[in-house]
């Protein structure tokens, strides 16, 4: 039998179900490993005082009733900028240091309410400002395949606790490639739902028109389950969409990608990207067309200008959200803002600022408008877009030393489908340097279902998705 | 030498919805325990975001359409960002660039038209209360106001003077109140008042403007009109002695003292704040179609003018009608009886409005007795009053040597005569005469 902390979701049912291990059982074991673990990667920066409690009550409803809520007795690891009753949330900043929430985020009562148990809240960067966690007022998560390397962000603890298997299933969120960047460092599978899809209420806001929560997870099943869990209207965020949601699990264990068709674009095999990367990712566009899929190459706007229009947008709406943090409440003064934080929020206050506005913000916005448009164009013809999600592999701890511009580099090919809100899954396709890179499968707005069907596919016919032995790399 | 003052009016009204603008706590929050309807989202808590509340952007709309704007049909809101303790989200999300309704107007009983700009929806704050606690000198906060919904009315600078400031005020009170959206307690604060004034100064040297003057957060309609007389003689002094004219950057914000009867600086435009508005990204816009504002529009009550001018199309002098459209239960009375039988519209709206009928009891009856008309023929009377007066020569003598009340037994007479249906003032007119010419 497989260790319990390498697991899937339907493997730890499995388990309950036979009876081969107690939910107790199961986060008595992750909370030990965590224990051995978390002082080096810094992966957790609170742990759920009530785990074991919480455990027990469930161990108590599997008995009497079965496994009858989908994600009952998951250890999940939770992203610090949802908040969390009864556990300290601070989105990785002093700022909010001992913050004890006032209420539950929407995303994070429904993983309660599918009888998932939190295992504690993970490192990120200070108020999602980067791309690193790096930026984190409590220090870096390093990279379990290698220590020496970041895991990516924000949601760079989300990603870890998956990868050096310190939880079953994490929560992220991501503004511009906060799940899915992350996800390709630590080399496992992260997915972001179409901006709309699920509710934001009670996750500390960064650039609202953009902020995505999504899962990582062991494999593309786990992400699709939970992100069936999290989506849906929610009251409580007017800018959620009353689409129904789609059963994702039902369009996974595809046979093939017959019928499928594929844009790959020309413009996101950057010229600065290395051949080894660029190698990897036609490697995994070989697999697609093998696997039935039609790949044609197609050319979009470059993704440069993206990254012009999300600076704008993200560090004006920063600006705005911050300003909550005044000093007078939250017991912090805003002086402990981290320097990444400060530069946006001055950035931001700039380019709202009478007679800039014009300038920038509002010709952010008619950038952004004909980017949608462009992806709406290609998604008449296609079904994916299919590319790499980083130019490279996690780069060194210390990196984003004087790069004010780090995470804009290195999301560069995120940039332009989280502007436009679209659904991405994010999987790994191999290593260089004994470092995992990811590949995007982009689809349009609310098409989740068929991005989780070829990314399940393409993760079923490789074996890309493998973790690191800690014992070995740290 | 000629002065022309130039009002304009920025008026807020508190919406009497149930919940607040963007969350579920009650709005209602005059003389409540502080902090006690509060929330993550009016408290600006981490994570919290806005919902819009439905039914105060109908009142939104209401006020607009009752006060003759277009209602736009792509609408959305803005942040207006600034810092202070009572916003705690460091922003109050308000609309900037596409109000809700635009370009109305508020007709005065001159028939001048006072144009307004735009109505548009936003969020109340929460209050400060500065106080001594323990000794020291300390300053609170109540946020059971912050979120309550708030619709801002903006006229043009189309009023002349403060009586013309506090005619058009008084039309926007008795309007929102007619349509219900709030009750519009000036003393509650639920309708704050802030004049921009300015004059315009024209002489042999030519024509000059003085600097615009905001008075803020006034809760009376005498203090604003006092305000706007005091502003007014104010900056013609100051123009005088310094010759300073409008300018693009010299705008100011005063106070209004109520106790002292004067106005007082509170702020340069040099101070003044750069709001850096930006399209609040937790609110998707609104399209409006014309289904759904005529929908809104079916659930407008009849407006003031309108009413008002119904009855004047039925007859009703314009003096009377006003009297009858503010006493509603006399405008009841009015509307239940005009159409019965024998009752003339004009002369039962005179009767009710000079109180000459008790409109708690019945009144046909009443109308009636009032303008009983009886036997009004000379050729019939005469006859009579000449039988009376011939058969009684010392009553006629008593008559003539002033002794007037003897008129009421020769009146009482006739009527016996013709049964009591002799109409009495007729029947007072020709006996008067005819004892005038008795010998």
């Amino acid at each position: 039998m497989k260790p319990l902390h390498s697991l899937t979701i339907k493997e730890v049912h499995e388990g309950y179900k036979n009876g081969d291990f107690t939910c107790t059982d199961l986060v008595k074991h992750f909370l030990k490993r965590i224990e051995k673990y978390n002082p080096q990667l810094n992966i957790y920066l609170s742990l759920n005082p009530k785990a074991l409690e919480q455990a027990g009550a469930i161990d108590r409803e599997i008995k009497e009733k079965g496994i009858d809520r989908p994600l009952l007795g998951i250890p999940f690891a939770i992203k610090d900028n949802f908040l969390t009753l009864g556990i300290e949330t601070t989105a990785g900043s002093n700022i909010l240091k001992g913050y004890q929430p006032q209420y539950e985020s929407s995303v994070t009562r429904k993983l309660l309410d599918a009888g998932a148990i939190f295992l504690g809240k993970t490192n990120m960067d200070s108020f999602a400002h980067g791309s690193s966690t790096e930026t984190s007022d409590f220090g870096p998560t390093l990279n379990p395949w290698n220590p020496e390397h970041l895991p990516g962000g924000s949601s760079g603890g989300s990603a870890a606790a998956i990868a050096a298997e310190l939880a079953t299933a994490a929560l992220g969120s991501e503004t511009a490639g906060s799940v899915r960047q992350p996800a390709a460092w630590c080399g496992v599978t992260g997915f972001k739902p179409t901006y709309g899809r699920a509710g934001r209420y009670g996750c500390i806001a960064m650039a609202s028109s953009t902020d995505s929560p999504g899962p990582l997870a062991k494999n593309i099943a786990d992400a699709a389950l939970i992100t069936k869990v999290i989506s849906g209207q929610d009251p409580f965020d007017a800018t959620t969409s009353s689409l129904p949601v789609d059963d994702y699990p039902q369009f996974l264990d595809k046979q093939d990608l017959k019928g499928i068709k594929i844009a790959l674009v020309k413009e996101y095999l950057l010229p600065q990207m290395r051949p080894d990367v660029k190698d990897l990712i036609l490697n995994a566009v070989s697999k697609l067309k093998e696997l039935g899929a039609t790949v044609e190459e197609i050319s979009l706007l470059d993704p440069k200008y993206s990254i012009g229009v999300y600076t704008v947008i993200q560090r004006s709406e920063v600006s705005s959200n911050l300003s909550r943090f005044d000093g007078i409440r939250f017991g912090h003064d805003r002086d402990l803002f981290c320097q990444e934080s400060k530069r946006r929020i001055m950035l931001g206050t700039y380019t709202l600022s009478a007679g800039y506005y014009d300038a920038y913000y509002k010709k952010a916005l008619a950038v952004r408008t004909k980017i949608v448009d462009e992806f709406s164009k290609v998604f008449e013809n296609y079904d994916a877009i299919v590319g790499a999600v980083s130019p490279g592999p996690a780069q060194k701890v210390g990196a984003t030393k004087d790069q004010p511009m780090f995470g804009e580099m290195e999301d560069v090919l995120l940039e332009a489908s989280s502007i436009a809100g679209l659904a991405s899954a994010g999987v790994p396709c191999g290593f260089v340097d004994n470092l995992p890179i990811g590949l995007q499968i982009t689809c349009a707005q609310f098409n989740e279902k068929k991005a989780f069907e070829i990314a399940d596919c393409y993760q079923r016919n490789t074996s890309h998705q493998v973790f690191p032995n800690l014992d070995e790399t740290l | 030498m000629k002065y022309s003052p130039l009002i304009g009016l920025e008026v807020h009204v508190e919406l009497n919805t149930k919940s607040k603008m963007f969350c579920g706590c009650p709005s209602d929050h005059f003389g409540k325990a502080p902090n006690t309807q509060t929330c993550p989202v009016c408290l600006g808590l981490p994570g919290a975001l806005p919902v819009p509340n439905k039914k105060a952007i109908q009142s939104c709309i209401k006020i607009g359409l009752a006060l003759n704007c277009t209602i736009n049909h792509l609408s959305k809101f803005d942040r207006k960002q600034y810092s202070y303790p009572d916003l705690p989200k460091g922003y109050q999300i308000s609309q900037y660039d596409q109000p809700f309704c635009s370009d109305g107007f508020v007709l005065l009983e001159s028939g001048k038209r006072i144009g307004i700009e735009r109505v548009h929806q936003e969020e109340d704050t929460g209050k400060l209360q500065h106080t001594i606690l323990d000794g020291k000198k300390v300053t609170l906060v109540d946020y059971n106001r912050s979120g309550v919904p708030l619709v801002e009315i903006v006229s043009r600078p189309d009023m002349e003077s403060s009586v013309e400031a506090k005619e058009y005020l008084k039309k926007i009170h008795e309007l929102i109140r007619a349509i219900g959206v709030s009750s519009a307690d000036m003393e509650k604060g639920e309708m704050r008042l802030e004049p921009t004034i300015n004059v315009k100064i024209e002489d042999e040297r030519g024509v000059f403007y003085t600097p615009l003057v905001e008075v803020k957060n006034i809760n009376s309609f005498n203090f604003a009109s006092q305000a706007i007389d005091y502003e007014i003689k104010r900056q013609i002094e100051e123009f005088e002695k310094t010759g300073i004219e409008k300018s693009a950057t010299n705008k100011t914000t005063r106070g209004y003292d109520s106790v002292k009867k004067i106005t007082f600086l509170q702020r340069t435009k040099e101070e003044a704040k750069d709001y850096r508005y930006f399209p609040e990204p937790d609110i998707p816009p609104f399209v409006l179609d014309d289904d759904y504002i005529e929908t809104i529009r079916q659930e407008l009550p009849f407006l003031p003018d309108q009413i008002i001018a119904t009855l004047v199309s039925e007859g009703v002098e314009p003096k009377y009608a006003k009297v009858l459209y503010a006493n509603e239960k006399a405008l009841i009375a009015f509307n239940r009886n005009k159409n019965e039988e024998g009752i003339d519209k004009a002369k039962l709206s005179s009767l009710i409005a000079n109180k000459k009928i008790d409109i708690d009891k019945d009144i046909p009856s009443q109308y009636q007795k009032l303008n009983q008309v009886g036997i009004t023929d000379i050729s019939i009377l005469a006859s009579i009053v000449e039988e009376i007066i011939a058969a009684n020569p010392g009553l006629v003598a008593d008559y003539k040597k002033g002794k007037t009340t003897v008129l009421g037994f020769f009146v009482g007479q006739a009527m016996k005569a013709t049964g009591g249906k002799a109409d009495p003032r007729t029947l007072n007119i020709l006996i008067v005469d005819r004892l005038k010419e008795a010998k």
